[in-house]
């Protein structure tokens, strides 16, 4: 089992490439059993929204949308 | 458009313009060069535009390549001292979260509603210090990935990097930004 710091590597690449399904399961697996980990992947998550909507905030779509 | 009517309607875009440079530069003076050249560049093709909107997404994608273009060439330059001794540190740091075996010190937890702080102005500072205070070059990778919105295989060819350097990078900014947003934001202890 791979340990939370290189699940977080996973967690991150998650958003890069697709995951083996080897990764995919030790992944879940790991989060059932860790509550950091699980809170790391949606603080992840959270940052790619955020960066989405300061994106589309200060890009051009929002003005003329 | 008329020349006239193009700077009209870049003058309202400018201040949107600079702030996106400036996030991603991180330095006034080569966001001003930046903002600079994109609205000249459209002065020159005022005749071509339709319309405002069509003026801004025009500025906007020529933004886009001028902050390409200087990540390309600060990516040539070798890094400082200072820079690689900052970089070198946030690494530690971010390693210091783990313990011996790769298991976290202290648990990261859950924050509490983070859709709404993204109505709070307040928290958009915290974001902007946040992302600022990352070194160079997980910055320069993160936010060509996620504020510009470039692929991965893009980024690394670019700036001349590995994939699985641009994947380390990438890590170590995602990490940075949610310890610094779990302290400075979210109240984490």
């Amino acid at each position: 089992m791979l340990s939370c710091r290189e699940e977080t590597e996973l967690m991150s690449q998650r958003f890069e490439r697709p995951l083996s399904f080897g990764e995919r399961f030790g992944l879940r697996v790991h989060l059932l059993f860790c509550k950091g980990c699980r809170a790391t992947l949606r603080h992840f998550m959270f940052l790619q929204t955020a960066t989405r909507a300061w994106r589309e905030h200060h890009d051009q779509d929002s003005t003329h949308r | 458009m008329t020349p006239h009517e193009l700077s009209s309607a870049v003058s309202v875009l400018r201040p949107r313009l600079l702030r996106f440079a400036r996030l991603q530069l991180r330095d006034a003076s080569s966001a001003e060069d930046a903002v600079q050249e994109a609205l000249l560049a459209a002065t020159l093709h005022a005749g071509q535009f339709q319309g405002a909107s069509a003026a801004a997404t025009w500025v906007f994608a020529i933004l886009k390549n001028k902050i390409i273009d200087e990540f390309r060439r600060r990516s040539r330059q070798p890094q400082g001292d200072a820079d690689s001794g900052q970089e070198q540190e946030f690494a530690e740091a971010l390693e210091e979260q783990f313990d011996e075996r790769g298991h976290w010190i202290s648990h990261p937890t859950p924050w509490t509603d983070p859709q709404a702080s993204l109505e709070q102005k307040r928290f958009w500072e915290v974001f902007e210090v946040c992302i600022g205070g990352l070194p160079e070059k997980p910055a320069r990778v993160f936010g060509m990935r996620e504020l510009l919105g470039m692929e991965t295989a893009e980024i690394c060819k670019e700036l001349g990097l590995s994939t699985s350097n641009c994947w380390v990078l990438l890590h170590r900014a995602r990490l940075g930004l949610r310890d610094c947003l779990s302290r400075r934001w979210f109240g984490e202890t």
